[in-house]
């Protein structure tokens, strides 16, 4: 019986085991990814580019992308109604940041009571999945009425679209924490203070990086909406603006950094998550 | 000399439909400071819900834990757990591992990181400080995991199927290692297996828990941990003719009991 039962606990698969395996396999991959990622990006711009070049689309509708270089090299240099590229991305990020701030101070503290306790899961619980479904425009006039036109209106619809992922996704990784590493402190004299703050918080950690992405995605496409109203600065209402005027060539430039940006921000996140949390993304 | 005792302990566990379900029945066992207790019993005899009552990570449903007759009620440094999954946090470091148990309770920075640097060298594994644990090999991490325990300095030490993860080979060095451990802490250590050649190189008594509800069936002395500790080799005492036939008896004891359930 004892024979068996060593056999079958030396069978299972090690961890290091199946990681040295994927590093043998890699070398073998015969195209990477980064490399049909780029040709489907080069063929895309020579399709535009051809399309352009022979009339196949009026400029209005489609510039070509050498008439969006030059617009966003205009942008840069003399701006688009009274402010440059930089202003205006710079005004976009602040709102992204702030309302980040927000519902990371808020959300964080909020998804640890849902996770850790049943009075603040039958609190909270309601307000998120009224929260949660609810289009960030619906409630943004609401928001103008209550905050006026400025900035805190834009910082709290952008930090409103933010809270809910990061809520439920820090409510997640509080549940995830593994029941023997939570006993192991309680059996070394933690108290549930100690429990929250050296076990269940850091064990959260993975899932809460994971819900700070999304809430970034949801932050954008919520920032352009909010940018819609009374804003003299910003990415959104510079496009907004553009589209006006039918400046296209304005409004696709817009479209690229806006999707730079965030391109940046996610590789960003990434960077920070292999830092912070690396046994997360090893295993 | 520190005993912890369990005294008439039931465990029951409630279920929705069929009533509170039997976990353990009338368990009596006690493990003075100087002992090695191994459990052992097929799965669903309860091993693991007897070293939670042990431990204090579920509370009896009836029944007495105390240590030194003073009851105890919940989990404390007094018995330190090694965990089968290890359950080392995986966002410290090997040497922040070992001196976890010794943050909670405010020792300062300084002082905890070298008595864990002492502690991993006692486990032989003084390289290993900086690294993230999870690059570590599983014996490897279940060392530290027990360097961790001792940390604490317990009065026991509470295993509960350490060694059930690891291949045959690390599993028969990790024996004597456990050996080593026990005599040199001075720790009364209880430990949960399912090998009958671990329980017998490993315990000064095994306890034979049965299944339906877990209750113990015969408790057995043994001398062969403390042979090896004496210095006869393991090798050799697998070997030895009365290791076999504790063997058979255990394992036929086991079987016993399967039989009379298969009736």
């Amino acid at each position: 019986m004892s024979l068996s039962l060593e056999s079958s606990a030396s069978a299972l698969p090690e961890p290091r085991g199946v990681a040295s395996r994927e590093k043998i396999d890699r070398p073998r991959a015969p195209v990477p990814l980064v490399w049909i990622s780029l040709a489907t990006i080069a063929a895309l711009l020579f399709l535009w580019s051809l399309a352009a070049s022979y009339g196949l689309v009026s400029p209005l509708f489609l510039p070509s992308p050498l008439a969006v270089f030059h617009a966003l090299q205009g942008l840069l240099i003399t701006g688009f109604v009274d402010a440059t590229l930089t202003q205006h991305a710079l005004a976009s990020l602040l709102r992204i940041f702030g309302g980040l701030t927000v519902a990371i101070a808020l959300g964080v503290p909020a998804g640890l009571a849902i996770g850790t306790s049943r009075l603040g899961k039958g609190i909270l619980d309601p307000i998120v999945e009224f929260l949660r479904p609810l289009p960030p425009l619906a409630y943004l006039p609401l928001v103008i009425i209550w905050l006026g036109i400025g900035e805190a209106s834009k910082i709290a619809v952008i930090a409103l679209a933010m809270l809910p992922p990061i809520i439920l996704s820090t409510a997640t990784g509080v549940r995830s924490a593994s029941a023997d590493h939570i006993n192991a402190a309680r059996a070394f004299g933690a108290s549930r203070q100690q429990v929250l703050r050296h076990v269940i918080l850091p064990s959260a950690l993975p899932s809460i990086l994971t819900g700070t992405r999304i809430a970034l995605g949801a932050g954008w496409s919520t920032l352009v909406a909010a940018e819609l109203v009374a804003a003299t600065r910003g990415l959104g209402f510079m496009i907004q603006s553009a589209a006006q005027f039918l400046v296209t060539d304005v409004v696709i430039a817009g479209i690229i950094v806006i999707a730079a940006v965030a391109f940046v921000f996610e590789m960003t996140a990434r960077l920070l998550e292999r830092w912070l949390v690396p046994w997360s993304t090893r295993r | 000399m520190s005993v912890l005792s369990l005294e008439n302990v039931t465990l029951r566990y409630a279920a929705k439909e069929s009533g509170a379900v039997p976990v353990l029945a009338a368990i009596d066992l006690t493990l003075a400071r100087d002992e090695f207790v191994v459990v052992i019993g097929r799965s669903g005899s309860g091993k693991t819900s007897l070293l939670n009552l042990a431990a204090g990570f579920v509370a009896p449903t009836s029944g007495h834990i105390a240590i030194n007759g003073t009851p105890v009620s919940g989990p404390g440094s007094d018995r330190a757990v090694v965990f089968q999954d290890d359950a080392l946090y995986p966002w410290l470091t090997a040497l922040e591992n070992v001196a976890f148990p010794l943050r909670l309770r405010g020792v300062p920075r300084q002082s905890r990181l070298e008595r864990a640097r002492e502690l991993l060298f006692s486990v032989g594994l003084p390289e290993a400080a900086d690294r993230p644990v999870w690059e570590l090999s599983g014996g490897m991490r279940q060392r530290v995991g027990i360097a961790r325990a001792l940390a604490s300095d317990p009065k026991f030490l509470l295993m509960d199927e350490p060694l059930g993860a690891l291949d045959a080979l690390t599993r028969s060095r990790m024996q004597g290692f456990i050996l080593d451990i026990w005599q040199a802490n001075g720790v009364g250590a209880l430990l949960i297996t399912h090998s009958v050649e671990e329980a017998l190189l490993l315990a000064t008594r095994v306890v034979v828990l049965a299944p339906g509800p877990g209750r113990i069936i015969n408790e057995i002395t043994t001398a062969f941990g403390r042979d090896h500790l004496a210095g006869t080799p393991l090798s050799e005492i697998r070997k030895s003719h009365a290791f076999h036939r504790l063997h058979d008896e255990l394992t036929a004891l086991i079987h016993a009991e399967d039989e009379g359930i298969a009736a």
